[in-house]
């Protein structure tokens, strides 16, 4: 198939993907966890005694509890069987110890066990929400000048800024995209964004810009033994042929690698590594259906625009055979 | 001798420095290997190839992952002049240390850090039982304050309003001296003579005994009010100048009350005021249950990308596999030596690496299959497959350690450890996918299985 040939129909699929993001993302926007916000969780855990009758203290129970303790907004989740997780404000550690003191208050019979306790104040998730936006742009400023130093040397028939500026339209894409599937997975399956969904972020930036560049490398390095019969629509065309090889399985092994994490790993990285996975998958179908094809369209554009140009300045173009 | 038998020399040493590194990485299985060795022989001395002492450096593995908590103090510096920040956040470092080593976990950390005008001391306590008592013995180490009538303030007025418990306006009656719990080099237990009452005795320190001569010579007649964590726990009228540094609190303690509080004050009057601001806690066995899930995964993920490679890529793909095998070993011993703190984050990182890693072996044999089926020799195919890739190899690369290392920059210490984690992944791997893989498939090569072309090819391609 030809990829840059048809290249119309990728670029309807990420427009519609992108534009979906985008809509996701200002009508439901994320939903950030207490490492962005501040608040407190607790997981506990109740050992159920078998054929005791015991159960997992009612709904009700616990909230008869975090109200002793002073707490009258909580959020309550079962994990497990035995387990429950509950979600409120910032607390210091007297009233934290009053919330373990009033549990086991009224679970006399068994043991509880407090498995995490995060409490985060909001200064805390204030300031990380102001890192986070530096590191988000400063990788973004850096990779930019690094790939503008990187294609320095690659001039005709474009110009080394044009190959740095689709590859940015490739990373805003491989970047919203996942961010806009964390925005709808927010809404409907309550998934929070956390440091970790940064890091994942910022390392999808690193990701995008290592397979865009290895394609526009390998049509640098076509352009240098260009053949005289190829115009520069066939070199990108055989450049992308040559690599998408390459290109989907360095991407698979650590699509390989990440599942294992998602499948295997524990809680707390799980949708970092879903988040991860998702810009691996973006960020190779971009390099290989969106940048490489744009930097066509880009020249293509400029070219129409030199022909007209030089008709209407009365010159005569001679057209290539 | 041919570069063939060079490089399987070559070969055969890096194996011998990895089965090291693996030795290195992992003791016990060595250790075992050597125990049931004795144990069958009967010989004694075998057992000094134990592997002990620098050997068996374990992994160090994060809060999440062995359990224990993550403190984040505020401290208040709104009593300490500017320029002396830095000192007072050393003198309280110091003095958290001595607390927290009561504890008696392994490496505790304790650390200083400033975010913006803020300064905040960051505590770490692996694999501690009761977290609340922790929390509640660094949080209530005394502060210890000496202040002295305002201007223009009597001596009585002040006993007055002290004995009438009015200590808004006690506090507008008095001034801060420069005279504090840093400066306290001991605290002992006494009981007065006559009374049998328990007192504290105070020791100060050479800065601390000049403070307080100055303060008792300037404060003759009047009180120095001595307060503990903001509240005044006695108000010595002052006869005369005090020099030596010594001086002695009584108040309304039971003998009790007054040992504890002498216990704290040796072990630290904080200089400096602090509040916490965030916890993170994970209990033991949810920290090893993620270890076991962690551990799972690295398995399960390794043998996904060496199933992987050496499906895809035969020959090569084997050879990949031996160098990523070598990868890790020398990941792992670099993790253990510098040491890199290993959180299920960092673990992640070390896994997604490990998918990396054979990255820029994908790029080499994709070159190299390039190469053949273009008609080249196998050998010319593979010199052109390792030169041609290495600048998409460095390129690619650099893009990965930029991100790593705003990363680790912008980083929390969960953010930090992946960043670490992957970076160094990302470094190591390039000279494990280059170097050893271009030594290994240049000492694999001899005419014989260069005949099998179809060995050195990938994928579908025959």
């Amino acid at each position: 198939m030809n990829i840059v040939r048809n290249r119309n129909i990728f670029y309807t699929v990420s427009a519609a993907l992108f534009a979906g993001s985008i809509i996701a993302l200002l009508s439901f926007g994320l939903k950030f966890g207490i490492d962005f916000t501040g608040g407190a969780i607790m997981e506990v855990e109740f050992a159920v005694k078998a054929g005791e009758g015991m159960a997992v203290p009612e709904r009700a129970v616990l909230e008869e509890a975090l109200a002793a303790s002073g707490i009258d907004h909580s959020v309550i989740q079962p994990t497990g069987d035995t387990g429950v997780l509950l979600r409120f404000h910032d607390v210091d550690e007297a009233t934290h110890q009053t919330i373990l003191h009033e549990l086991r208050m009224r679970y006399v019979p068994a043991e509880v066990v407090e498995k995490r306790f995060d409490s985060i104040g909001p200064t805390i998730g204030s300031e990380l929400r102001r890192r986070s936006m530096y590191a988000v742009v400063l990788v973004m400023v850096l990779i930019i000048l690094y790939i503008a130093w990187a294609f320095r040397r690659v001039s005709k028939p474009v110009s080394s800024w044009k190959y740095g500026v689709v590859a940015i339209i490739a990373l805003v894409h491989d970047v919203v995209i996942p961010v806009g599937v964390f925005a709808i997975l927010g809404k409907f399956a309550g998934v929070e964004v956390d440091a970790l969904f940064v890091t994942a972020v910022l390392t999808i930036l690193g990701f995008s810009v290592h397979d865009t560049i290895v394609v526009f490398d390998r049509i640098r390095e076509n352009l240098k033994g260009v053949r005289s019969d190829l115009v520069f629509e066939d070199i990108v065309e055989k450049s992308l042929q040559e690599t998408i090889g390459r290109s989907i399985n360095t991407s698979l092994s650590v699509l390989l690698s990440l599942a294992a994490v998602y499948f295997f790993g524990g809680v707390s990285v799980k949708y970092f590594s879903l988040a991860m996975m998702l810009g691996v998958v973006i960020g190779t179908y971009s390099s290989i259906f969106i940048a490489s094809p744009l930097v066509v369209t880009w020249q293509q554009f400029m070219e129409k625009g030199g022909q007209r140009e030089r008709k209407e300045k009365g010159v005569f173009y001679k057209k290539n055979k | 001798m041919n570069e063939g038998t060079t490089k399987r020399f070559l070969s055969a040493g890096l194996l011998f420095c990895a089965l090291l590194l693996g030795m290195f990485d992992a003791p016990a299985y060595w250790n075992r290997l050597v125990d049931s060795v004795s144990a069958r022989t009967a010989i004694e001395d075998i057992m000094m190839f134990r592997l002990d002492g620098a050997f068996s450096r374990p992994f160090r593995l994060g809060l999440d992952l062995v359990g224990g908590t993550h403190l984040v103090y505020r401290a208040d510096m709104s009593r300490i002049g500017s320029g002396e920040y830095q000192d007072a956040m050393q003198a309280l470092r110091d003095v958290i240390e001595r607390r927290v080593n009561l504890f008696g976990v392994t490496e505790p950390v304790v650390q200083v850090e400033t975010s913006g005008q803020e300064y905040r001391l960051i505590v770490e306590l692996a694999g501690i039982k009761d977290v609340g008592a922790a929390i509640r013995l660094i949080g209530e180490t005394p502060l210890l304050e000496f202040k002295e009538p305002a201007p223009g303030v009597t001596a009585e007025h002040v006993y007055t309003t002290l004995s009438a418990g009015d200590l808004a306006t006690l506090d507008q009656l008095l001034a801060t001296t420069p005279l504090n719990g840093k400066f306290l080099s001991r605290a002992t237990l006494q009981f007065d003579p006559t009374t049998n009452a328990p007192m504290i005795g105070l020791q100060f320190n050479s800065d601390g005994s000049a403070l307080f001569e100055a303060l008792t010579e300037k404060n003759i007649g009047n009180p120095l009010v001595i307060y503990l964590d903001g509240a005044p726990i006695s108000a010595p009228r002052v006869n005369e100048k005090i020099s030596g540094g010594e001086a002695q609190i009584t108040g309304q303690f039971t003998p009790e009350e007054a040992r504890t509080l002498v216990g704290r004050l040796n072990s630290g009057a904080l200089p400096v005021p602090i509040s916490l601001l965030s916890q993170q806690t994970v209990e033991a066995s949810l920290g090893r249950d993620s270890l076991i899930k962690s551990l799972d995964a690295g398995l399960y993920g390794f043998l996904a990308v060496i199933i992987f490679m050496i499906a895809w890529y035969r020959l090569p793909g084997l050879i990949s596999v031996v160098a990523l095998l070598m990868y890790a070993a020398l990941t792992l011993a670099v993790f253990k030596l510098i040491p890199v703190t290993l959180s299920a984050a960092g673990i992640a990182g070390f896994i997604l690496s490990l998918g990396m890693a054979v990255d820029a072996n994908i790029l080499i044999f994709e070159r190299l299959k390039e190469e053949m089926l273009k008609g080249k020799d196998l050998e010319e195919a593979m010199r052109e497959g390792f030169d041609r890739a290495w600048t998409s190899i460095r390129d690619s690369n650099i893009s990965s350690l930029i991100s790593a290392s705003i990363l680790y920059w912008f980083g929390t210490s969960i953010v930090q450890g992946f960043a670490l984690t992957l970076g160094l992944g990302v470094i190591i791997s390039m000279f494990s996918a280059i170097t050893v893989t271009r030594t290994f498939l240049l000492a694999a090569m001899s005419k014989r299985l260069a005949r099998f072309r179809t060995l050195f090819l990938s994928g579908f391609a025959r």
